[in-house]
């Protein structure tokens, strides 16, 4: 049987993470098929079908799927979930928010974020902030499945495969979308970034973060935060990394400020590499750095902006 | 209105847990354990409503063993009115928590479940949508802000690119994300007051729900170790390194 993929758009294209949730759904079954599901959402589908490994896209239009509310597209996945083996998404915030009512309206468990396939019906995921990692089987029929786009491989680009349009099921009635107040950036998404550059407490203000936006834009790196930053109002809540944040594993992570309480380690541990700017050397940060320097971020971050070459 | 709110037993978030040497789960004995974060917000939240003449009575639900009095008794305290326990000793999933959840929704009719949006311990960020899947109802989840007018609620979600507002019609279910409003510490009087307050204690069969895992544990392990790696002196230090033993940058 095949795996269904539900994607993530924008109207014109998946999101980043669609690619790797291809990678893991191949792993779960032979033939993976990408559920793009809009309004005017044609242009999406086409970058759907790009996706190397997409046997097949399902276009669904209708003006009820615009916005990703969740109380609408979940008829739909629910109403295709019997002719797959899987359902798969990706552990951002739509799928969280999708699947696990896609799971309750079949009467099936859900799996979230895993992190490896070990069998088709065996997954391993992270509990407790990423401080035990529980091997977890699920006997249910149909095998709701949200998995952490960073730890598995983008796909290529391929194809194209074909895309079959099929019909709506309209909009329920419960919920509506009303708009969105989006941080704007030019910079690199955090969870899909090379590079990201974080700051916590430490910088003491939101306008102290320019001084890494600085450094950011030299490297080409996006921008994170801790909890407590984001709490301070310093920064959006977009940027928070962690257990109940965005989980990122770039490159390169700069941490500056930051103290590295578990939550904090919990988004970032899997960083290639580590490196962590904090005036107290005995701050838990450095347990995990690669490189760490001691001393006041103020006078260190700007000299490290000059420092490096520009990307 | 009633506003039923969910509060979950785990291990105090400034614990180191350790995992079992058989690889069957981790440590529970002597270990610190509070209400998890995230449904302190949830009664905090219930509380907010009730002050402002929105919410009439505030129902503190928990389900797992007997200890989870404690925990209901914590919300008790903060300001909740009584507390149902759904008793166990079994392991229990998501999916069968919500179910406990929906009969004793069924049975109390409240207008707004509050849940937070994920446990500490097992990190699943499950519940509350499920519970609003089998309700039929909506859910705003990942609250950073809520407003209860007549008949819907709007609520400001936090989401991958920021923020996003929607308007839900009640009931409904929330699920409370970490800047919805910060909890606040019980009184003592109000400690001392809440031991009064009553708890009823029911049985999965009571309420006829099957609450039987879906998905087996084969094992949990200890994740891999990052190693600490090597202070240096200088920016120029560190920039080398960076170019040359890590290629980076
Ligand atoms: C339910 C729950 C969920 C949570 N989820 C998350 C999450 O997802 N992500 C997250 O990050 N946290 C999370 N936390 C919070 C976490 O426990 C910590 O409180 C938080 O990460 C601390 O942020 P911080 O390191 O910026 O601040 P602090 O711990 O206050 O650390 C600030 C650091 O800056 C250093 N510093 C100060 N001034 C300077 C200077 N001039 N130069 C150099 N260094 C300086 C200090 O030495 C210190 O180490 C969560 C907590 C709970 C209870
Ligand atoms: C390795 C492993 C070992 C486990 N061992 C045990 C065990 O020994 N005993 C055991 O009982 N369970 C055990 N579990 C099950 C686990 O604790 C359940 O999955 C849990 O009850 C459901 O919560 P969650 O963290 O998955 O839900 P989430 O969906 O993340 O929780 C979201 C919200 O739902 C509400 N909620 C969830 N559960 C409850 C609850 N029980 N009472 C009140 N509100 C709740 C809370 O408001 C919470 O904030 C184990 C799981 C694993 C993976």
């Amino acid at each position: 049987m095949a795996v269904l993929v539900v994607a993530a758009h924008d109207g014109k294209t998946v999101r980043s993470n669609v690619a790797n949730a291809v990678t893991a759904a191949s792993q779960m079954g032979p033939e993976v098929h990408v559920l793009v599901a809009g309004s005017n959402a044609g242009e999406a589908a086409k970058s759907a079908a790009a996706i190397q490994g997409v046997a097949k896209v399902l276009g669904a239009e209708d003006a009820a799927y615009a916005n990703w509310v969740a109380e609408d597209v979940a008829p739909l996945v629910v109403k295709l979930a019997p002719n797959y083996s899987h359902v798969v998404m990706a552990a951002d915030s739509v799928g969280k928010n999708l699947a696990p009512r896609v799971a309750a309206l079949l009467d099936v468990a859900q799996v979230s974020e895993a992190i490896k396939v070990e069998a088709p019906d065996t997954f391993v995921r992270p509990i407790y902030a990423g401080n035990a990692m529980a091997t977890v089987q699920t006997a249910d029929k149909i095998k709701i499945v949200t998995i952490r786009p960073t730890n598995f491989k983008a796909a290529a680009t391929g194809g194209p495969a074909p895309i079959e349009q099929i019909g709506g099921t309209g909009a329920g009635g419960l919920a509506s979308y009303v708009g969105a107040e989006l941080s704007k950036s030019e910079r690199p998404e955090l969870t899909s970034a090379k590079i990201v550059v974080s700051g916590g407490r430490g910088l003491a203000s939101g306008e102290n973060f320019k001084m890494l936006e600085a450094l950011a834009d030299k490297l080409g790196a996006g921008l994170g935060a801790s909890r407590a930053a984001v709490d301070a109002g310093y920064v959006p809540n977009d940027y928070q990394v962690g257990q109940t944040g965005k989980v990122v594993a770039p490159d390169l992570y700069i941490a500056i400020g930051i103290s590295g309480a578990i939550q904090h380690l919990a988004g970032m541990k899997d960083s290639k590499t580590i490196v962590a700017i904090n005036k107290d050397e005995e701050a838990p940060i450095f347990q995990v750095a690669d490189y760490g320097i001691v001393g006041d971020l103020f006078q260190i971050v700007p000299e490290l902006t000059a420092a490096v070459e520009k990307k | 209105m009633k506003v039923l709110v969910a509060v979950k037993r785990v291990i105090d978030y400034n614990v180191k847990i350790r995992v079992k040497t058989d690889n069957t789960g981790v440590e529970t004995a002597n270990v610190k354990m509070s209400m998890n974060p995230f449904d302190e917000i949830a009664v905090e939240e219930a509380i907010r409503m009730k002050e402002k003449g929105l919410a009439t009575e505030i129902i503190a639900f928990s389900a797992g063993p007997a200890q989870c009095q404690e925990t209901i008794r914590t919300a008790l305290a903060m300001g909740a009115d009584r507390g149902v326990l759904v008793q166990t000793d079994a392991e229990l999933q998501p999916l069968a928590v919500a179910k406990l959840m929906k009969a004793v929704v069924d049975k109390e009719q409240p207008g707004l479940v509050i849940v937070g949006k994920q446990a500490i311990d097992d990190d699943s960020n499950q519940t509350g949508q499920m519970l609003a899947a089998l309700l039929g109802w909506s859910q705003g989840t990942f609250a950073n802000k809520l407003n209860v007018a007549d008949g819907s609620a709007e609520v400001k979600r936090e989401v991958d690119g920021g923020l996003e507002n929607i308007k839900i019609k009640l009931p409904a279910v929330i699920t409370t994300d970490l800047r919805l409003n910060e909890p606040r510490y019980a009184s003592l009087p109000n400690i001392m007051k809440a031991k009064k307050k009553p708890i009823e204690v029911l049985a999965p069969d009571a309420l006829g729900v099957d609450i039987a895992p879906r998905l087996k544990v084969l094992k949990v392990e200890e994740p891999p170790k990052r190693k600490a790696g090597v202070k240096v002196k200088t920016v120029a230090e560190l920039v080398d390194k960076l170019k040359n033993e890590a290629g980076v940058i």
